[in-house]
């Protein structure tokens, strides 16, 4: 290789001093606009011809108010997530989680889901470099379940738009149930339900990476790239949550919400999840339907079974899992997940 | 001549580093064979975790997201 100065910025970039003027001057102004929310969006309302206290009235209040604080919320997590997963790599991870005692591995795995940057279009590769490197399945499956379940996109939407402590509460159980689930998925022996042809896989050379020397300058353009990547790929899915979540708002009778999703109702749980499993949006569709949601009455449980269910298990992943599992283990991952988040939303529907 | 592997199932990504090898090689005037692996278990058996992921004549010099330009250039001319 050649010998490369210091400077590895590429030539047509930013020089390095003007990314460390431009973030933080970004920052500030992302906080004013922030702080201006309310304000704006009683400005963009009164321009609609509708009375405020209108059912009409109330959702567009909703949509208008949220969108903007959603998409500057997203934009701030993404590139902050981004910038800090820099720091760590699946190759990274991996070598951390091989070494473990089992036992030490299910939280530690929960733990390195949240920080591991990964696309779920790599789920085969990453899942076979765990299992033939030795970590054991259930490991694994802590993991790949912690990853999008506790989230940190999930978790900054929770705390904008609902409150810091349903956030923590979110926290603690998503983190827990991804644990016990892996623990209790590698407690049944599910290693012969993998595809044949990952049974037979031997631990081959896993890639010895050379570790690329990253500066400052590159986590930040990987927080941009993240940003521009994540948010030009979701902002129709919050479109549509928020949509969903302003005609909740908007039309949906409280007495109604109180009947179907209310905390007398134990079979809303169960109805919870069951609805939720097959839905396909992600993080950022779905925290403003929850908002809406809690707004209205529904009980807290219900309310967090479905969105766990919504966001940990997803059909589109099960396709790609469909290639190293078969049918069997996926059914089994799916019953133990849902049963996690089943137990996770009585709990809170009998406590509060 | 130059043997690059690009692992990638077929993400946009994926194919960014595609015409990104390409690209690097002509810059360069180096002839290079670029050789897209979308296999996911010829993926997993590369040790590539996270993709895409480059290996220049068969040794592994990247994972886990569209390459620095600059980098690129120096696994190509290495």
């Amino acid at each position: 290789m050649t010998t490369e100065t210091h400077d590895t910025s590429t030539p047509r970039g930013l020089p390095d001093w003007a990314w460390y003027a431009c973030v933080p001057l970004a920052a500030i102004i992302w906080w004013a606009l922030y702080n201006q929310l309310i304000p704006f969006s009683e400005w963009a309302t009164s321009l609609f011809p509708v009375a405020r206290n209108s059912h009409t009235g109330e959702a567009i209040v909703f949509f208008i108010y949220d969108v903007p604080k959603v998409l500057l919320l997203l934009t701030g997590i993404v590139f902050v997530t981004g910038v800090l997963r820099s720091w760590f790599s699946p190759e990274k991870t991996r070598a951390i989680l091989a070494g473990k005692r089992e036992i030490l591995g299910y939280p530690l795995a929960a733990l390195l889901g949240v920080f591991t940057p990964f696309c779920s279009c790599s789920s085969v590769p990453l899942f076979i470099g765990f299992v033939s490197a030795g970590i054991p399945l259930g490991v694994t499956f802590s993991f790949l379940i912690a990853g999008p379940l506790v989230g940190p996109v999930g978790l900054g939407l929770l705390y904008g738009l609902v409150g810091w402590q349903i956030a923590t509460i979110y926290l603690v159980f998503g983190f827990t149930i991804a644990t016990v689930a892996g623990f209790v998925l590698g407690r049944m022996g599910l290693e012969r339900y993998l595809q044949d042809w990952v049974r037979e896989l031997n631990a081959g050379p896993v890639g010895d990476l050379p570790e690329e020397q990253l500066t400052l300058v590159d986590r930040l353009k990987i927080g941009i790239d993240q940003v521009r990547e994540i948010v030009g790929k979701v902002w129709i899915w919050v479109l549509v949550g928020i949509g969903i979540g302003a005609a909740i708002h908007g039309y949906v009778p409280e007495a109604m919400m109180l009947r179907i999703m209310g905390g007398e109702a134990w079979w809303s749980v169960p109805a919870a999840v069951v609805v939720g499993v097959p839905m396909y949006t992600n993080a950022a569709g779905v925290i403003p339907i929850v908002e809406a949601l809690l707004g209205k009455g529904a009980a807290l449980g219900t309310t967090l079974a479905f969105m766990m269910s919504v966001i940990a298990l997803s059909l589109p992943e099960m396709i790609i899992l469909k290639q190293v599992l078969t049918y069997r283990l996926i059914a089994i991952f799916i019953a133990v997940v849902s049963a996690g988040i089943l137990a996770t939303g009585f709990f809170f529907n009998i406590i509060l | 001549m130059k043997t690059v592997k690009v692992y990638g199932p077929g993400c946009k990504r994926c194919e960014t580093t595609e015409a990104m090898v390409k690209e690097a090689a002509q810059k360069l005037g180096l002839d290079v064979e670029v050789e897209k692996v979308t296999d996911q278990k010829s993926i997993a058996m590369a040790g590539v975790m996270s993709t895409p992921g480059i290996a220049v004549d068969g040794k592994l010099v990247h994972a886990g997201g569209v390459p620095d330009a600059v980098k690129l250039e120096g696994w190509l001319s290495a």
